[in-house]
């Protein structure tokens, strides 16, 4: 059988359509092989470098993975920790001696440092076969939020929105003047002016509608032109406030 | 009177008119609608989510759990009475041993993925409309699947093989009755995932039946495929 490309780079594909014909092409992740054809295993963006074939996925629920810096709410008080919400299928563990450099007496009210309810910025330290999720507080950049507002995205999403070296949340902070935390799970915290989180809120969500689309950054430079009255500059480098991009 | 001529015009193999939408609920994690003639199914997909109770847990790998339900304003004249039955109950087990064979949960441990289905409105061939709508939500709640699940109802009516049934041929009375046979078809191998048979029939005719069901769930595959590429492009 000939060697055919049948699904062009950037288009989508879904789950069991044949995107490559011939033994010429490699599968990666979100495609497989099945005799000489390759077959899209989800539903995602086909993307074509030299021939190796992998799948950008467009949707699916955030799994915790070890590295990941995440945005999380306290959900239950432990005997000596804290079991956490992730945004996934799975909780978190926040164990004492991963929260506080302090000593802790036993039997103290854990709640002085954590309460439920509380959103905190964590890294995921372990994550075991079982989905045991083990996470820390202890880092730079990691800690309680307070005030702001929390906007949820699609945990795929999160690395458009980030944008490459940072450049696509730099030009949000930039423009609306916000301080913006985007965890890995998909979950954004952002603080500042009231009118100006709004803008930066929408923003993020016009990001996660359009991130499949080409020419993204162009819009958004002239979305928050048109919203905020000025012409938002993007050189600034931002260190410790993103998560890494995948 | 031999049955010569179908209650609605249509065809012999001929399908009802189709529409799917891909992506209809919002809070769902993925949802799709798919509506044939009168048969209109909702479907939404909730998960991998935490699975309570915490016995019903597999440590291997993550369940799927389906939840058929005609609403009370559904049915055929009656009012159909809202929650489980006996009814719901088998179709809800077949949805998901006609799902199951495409979706890899093993990423999954202990979690469950929940598949709603909802019929505001019904004129036979509900589960087939449920397992096709079902397939695009789960596809779209980005979950890996080896196809997507096409289900078409074929059967008998009188001495004639037909496709799609609507109620009133499923309830025909004269020269041996009505047959009827959901299938569901994964489109890209052609392996059946449900075959169910209600009636009689000759097996020379449930060979031309199922010959039947695999082009006509082909061509709801091609339906499938276009709702999911339609969420993706650019509205203008």
């Amino acid at each position: 059988m000939s060697e055919a490309l049948l699904i062009k780079d950037k288009e989508i594909a879904v789950p069991g359509e044949i995107i490559a014909q011939g033994m010429g092409f490699v599968p990666n992740k979100g495609v497989f092989r099945d005799g000489d054809v390759l077959v899209a295993s989800k539903l995602g963006m086909v993307s074509v470098e030299g021939k190796v074939v992998k799948l950008i996925p467009l949707s699916g629920k955030y799994i915790p993975k070890a590295e990941d810096k995440i945005i999380c709410q306290m959900t239950d008080v432990l005997l000596t920790g804290w079991r956490v919400d992730t945004n996934s299928p799975y909780s978190a563990v926040l164990n004492l001696k991963d929260a506080t450099n302090e000593f802790v007496a036993r039997g103290a009210d854990l709640t002085q440092y954590f309460a439920l309810g509380d959103w905190i910025v964590c890294k995921v330290t372990n994550v075991t076969s079982q989905k045991l999720v083990d996470i820390s507080t202890r880092g730079p950049g990691l800690h309680k939020l307070q005030g702001g507002r929390m906007v949820e995205v699609n945990a795929y999403k999160v690395p458009r929105i980030i944008g490459k070296d940072a450049s696509m949340i730099s030009l949000i902070k930039n423009a609306t003047g916000c301080e913006i935390i985007v965890g890995q799970n998909g979950l954004v915290w952002l603080h500042g002016a009231p009118s100006q989180e709004l803008i930066a809120a929408e923003a993020i969500k016009k990001i996660e509608a359009e991130a499949h689309l080409p020419g993204l950054t162009d819009r958004m430079v002239d979305f928050l032109k048109q919203k905020t009255g000025k012409t938002p500059t993007m050189n600034e480098q931002h260190q410790t406030t993103e998560g890494s991009e995948s | 009177m031999a049955y010569a001529k179908r209650f609605d015009g249509r065809k012999f193999d001929e399908l009802r008119p189709i529409t799917a939408k891909v992506g209809i609920i919002p809070r769902a994690d993925g949802s799709a609608m798919f509506q044939i003639g009168k048969t209109t199914a909702y479907a939404a997909v909730y998960g991998p989510r935490d699975l309570h109770p915490k016995f019903m847990q597999n440590p291997q790998t993550g369940i799927l759990r389906c939840n058929y339900n005609m609403m009370p304003f559904s049915g055929h004249g009656e009012r159909v009475r809202p929650g489980g039955s006996r009814r719901s109950k088998e179709i809800n087990m077949v949805m998901e041993k006609a799902l199951i064979p495409v979706l890899d949960l093993k990423d999954y441990p202990n979690s469950v993925v929940d598949v709603f289905v909802e019929l505001p409105q019904t004129d036979a061939g509900t589960r087939c409309a449920g397992i096709t709508a079902a397939a695009m939500a789960l596809a779209d709640a980005g979950l890996e699947m080896k196809d997507l699940v096409a289900a078409v109802a074929v059967g008998k009516v009188g001495d004639k093989v037909v496709s799609d049934l609507i109620y009133d041929e499923e309830a025909y009375e004269e020269e041996g009755g009505a047959t009827d046979i959901p299938v569901a078809v994964l489109p890209r191998t052609g392996e059946i995932t449900l075959l169910q048979l209600d009636g009689g029939i000759s097996p020379s005719d449930l060979k031309k039946a199922l010959e039947l069901a695999q082009v006509k769930c082909r061509e709801i595959y091609e339906i499938q495929k276009k709702a999911l590429k339609q969420k993706f492009v650019v509205k203008a």
